[in-house]
């Protein structure tokens, strides 16, 4: 296990430099140039002079190679360089937006597991009855409806209840605070968009633990425990659900890695800072180097995430021994 | 009684041979002897009285009469089994006992099963739950997916302590560790804490099989027990069950397609055909004159070491027949050499041709005459 680890760790290094390649060349096959953008972005009249001095403060005069090695070299350090289009370093541009993207991530993420796993458990166990109906439909409206829209059914919401209820319409604050700051600040702020994309979220996980948990409870092994008196709680809590986890866990984690970088619209919606409308701003303005940044970010995050998983896989199932 | 006892050894040297050990033949010998007037239903109430029992299952495809009207007991101590060839309903009968039939599809339609006396299918779940694993145990076919994978072995033993007797977890650990002793698993402490996948599966049957003994049950019912092992131990596993049933005073229904099973551990035999009981008796009486064309069609199709040797078997030709679809007659009749034309219009009931013998077949006495003879 400790061996598979290290390995599983050192592995990550050949996928991310991957990731490294595809996107540092990949970017620079998208037509237009950072500096005749950012000089003459309003259309107005620039000198070929000012764009080539741009160039050379940013480094792009020279190869692409050299470019390619300069910013692994960095990175390889630690040092992410900075935006060619504000000239801030990067880890400072990243650093306030990645802490409000993953307090949206982990929060959507615990939400969308609370609602999953109790839900689809309940809907396969009360399987072809209206309550798993009514499950069954609550998941599929949520991959029908589009996260931004609930967000704004949301908003709706708050402001019409709050008006009627209390007399005066509240709205989550518009500015982020940091947890650590102001909790009540912070989360009645973030809890609305970790809703709406919670909710969205668990749809597949629900279904997919209802999948699972139908499947596990056709065993050998619950008929089993049936067979020794247990109680159903008992059968569905001890004996079915960790066995039927293993596809719940993979989908949430791709979903937890995935919520990190590609909340673009929701965030617009809630009008959040975070990362996703960072990366939309990166590749319109061909900020080169804070594009890479963030994608190497995600592409980490993912690797990671799938490595934690794979580790939950070992836990949950004694019968997967990695070596 | 002296003729019964010595064709029971006889019986008992052709059915070790069957199942290739033969070490405990004296004790065998004298076991016969003196077990054979008990199960013939003299013991004043049954352990188990099931009667008339129907179940059903409700498919797209129809209405599958799994369980026809059978109606049998068992008497405190006595092993009985339960034959018949696959989807013949003896599974079924015996999930029905402890009501693990998956419903849908499948349902109790009718009949009684009186445990002790108290009808099960008047019970409660509670109650049905309260019975499962501390009265009646279970033992599965596959024992290689009737463990749970994700559980140690000691967990799912103890669960079982802690939910019927109240035990602490220390207790139960220890009297685990005592029931992996008995069913003769060596190196019990390790083994508590393992998976299952971890153990070969004989090692899995064993554990199975201290499972269904944690509560000391009153009755165990062994579906297929041995069916998914390999032949030598099936015969160990076998040994172990009947030695420690005996010991313990645990009342046995095995069920099994396979007779040299039956003719080794069993007092008295059911035959099941399509959701029916079509014979029983006692084990030895059976195996030695079988009164049913199907039993006897049964005997003929399994290699015999006591009998001169054939060029083939004699198998049952034919398929079982489709369970949604039975009329009023014999369902055994289109693979019957005996049939006559009364086979087709009226089911025979299950009636005594001899004391304790009963057969389902309208022509139970003329199979004795010929069939003897012939073979």
């Amino acid at each position: 296990m400790y061996k598979y680890t290290i390995k599983r760790i050192l592995l990550m290094v050949p996928t991310l430099f991957g990731a490294a390649v595809l996107v540092f060349f990949l970017l620079r096959l998208i037509p237009g140039d950072i500096c005749e953008l950012r000089l003459a972005g309003t259309g107005g009249y620039v000198d070929d002079e000012a764009v080539k001095i741009c160039q050379q403060e940013n480094n792009l005069d020279k190869p692409q190679y050299v470019q390619f090695f300069d910013w692994i070299a960095g990175f390889a350090r630690g040092d992410l360089g900075t935006s060619m289009w504000t000239g801030q370093p990067i880890t400072h541009e990243i650093a306030l937006r990645f802490e409000l993207s993953l307090q949206v991530a982990i929060m959507a993420t615990v939400i969308s597991i609370l609602l999953a796993i109790p839900l689809g458990t309940i809907s396969a166990i009360k399987q072809d009855t209206w309550i798993d109906y009514v499950v069954r439909g609550f998941s599929i409206a949520g991959i029908a409806m589009p996260s931004f829209w609930l967000g704004i059914l949301i908003i709706l919401g708050l402001l019409i209840t709050t008006q009627a209820w209390f007399g005066g319409a509240w709205m989550p604050p518009i500015h982020y605070t940091p947890i650590w700051e102001d909790p009540v600040a912070n989360l009645s702020q973030l809890i609305w968009p970790a809703l709406a994309t919670g909710y969205r979220y668990s749809a597949v996980a629900t279904r997919m633990t209802r999948s699972a948990m139908l499947e596990v409870l056709r065993e050998d092994y619950v008929r089993t425990a049936r067979a020794k008196g247990l109680k159903e709680q008992v059968i569905v809590n001890r004996h079915a659900l960790k066995n039927a986890l293993l596809p719940v866990v993979t989908v949430i984690g791709i979903e937890f890695a995935f919520l990190m970088g590609g909340l673009v619209v929701t965030e617009q919606v809630f009008n959040l800072n975070g990362l996703g409308k960072l990366f939309v701003e990166a590749v319109t303005n061909h900020d080169y180097t804070l594009t890479q940044s963030l994608v190497m970010l995600v592409a980490l995050i993912f690797v990671v995430t799938n490595f934690l998983v794979d580790l939950l896989y070992a836990w949950l199932d004694p019968r997967i021994r990695y070596s | 009684m002296a003729t019964t006892c010595q064709s029971w050894i006889v019986y008992r040297q052709v059915s070790s041979i069957d199942t290739g050990a033969r070490e405990i033949l004296p004790f065998r010998f004298g076991y016969a002897c003196n077990a054979l007037p008990l199960p013939n239903g003299v013991s004043v109430t049954a352990l188990l009285e099931i009667e008339d029992l129907r179940t059903q299952f409700f498919t797209s495809a129809g209405t599958v009469q799994a369980v026809d009207g059978i109606s049998y007991t068992v008497e405190p101590g006595e092993t009985v089994a339960i034959v018949g060839e696959s989807g013949c309903g003896k599974s079924v009968g015996a999930l029905s006992i402890l009501q693990l039939i998956p419903d849908p599809p499948g349902r109790i339609v009718g009949g009684a099963i009186r445990f002790q006396g108290r009808d099960l299918l008047q019970a409660s779940d509670q109650e049905m739950r309260d019975i499962r694993g501390r009265d009646i145990a279970m033992v599965f076919q596959e024992p290689m997916t009737s463990l749970n994978p994700v559980l140690t072995i000691g967990r799912q033993l103890t669960e079982t302590l802690e939910h019927h007797l109240g035990m602490s977890r220390p207790d139960a650990d220890a009297r685990a560790l005592e029931l992996l002793g008995m069913v003769g698993i060596s190196d019990p402490k390790r083994r508590l804490r393992q998976y299952p996948h971890h153990l070969s599966g004989g090692m899995r049957q064993r554990v199975m099989i201290a499972m269904a003994l944690c509560c000391e049950p009153k009755l165990i019912i062994a579906d297929e027990p041995t069916t998914a092992l390999d032949v030598t131990i099936q015969a160990q596993i076998l040994e172990l069950m009947k030695d420690l049933t005996k010991r313990l005073g645990v009342a046995l229904i095995v069920i099994t397609h396979n007779l040299g099973v039956v003719a080794r551990y069993a007092d008295r035999v059911n035959v099941m055909y399509a959701g029916k009981i079509i014979e029983r008796g006692d084990a030895g009486e059976i195996y030695r004159n079988p009164r049913h064309p199907y039993t006897l069609g049964l005997l003929r199709s399994v290699p015999r070491m006591d009998l001169p040797r054939k060029d083939k078997l004699d198998p049952i030709e034919g398929q079982p027949p489709d369970l949604t679809r039975l009329d009023g007659g014999c369902p055994f009749r289109p693979r019957c050499r005996f049939a006559v034309d009364r086979c087709a219009t009226e089911m025979p009931r299950l009636e005594a041709v001899d004391g304790e013998h009963f057969s389902a077949c309208w022509q139970a006495d003329a199979l004795t005459a010929t069939e003897r003879v012939a073979s």
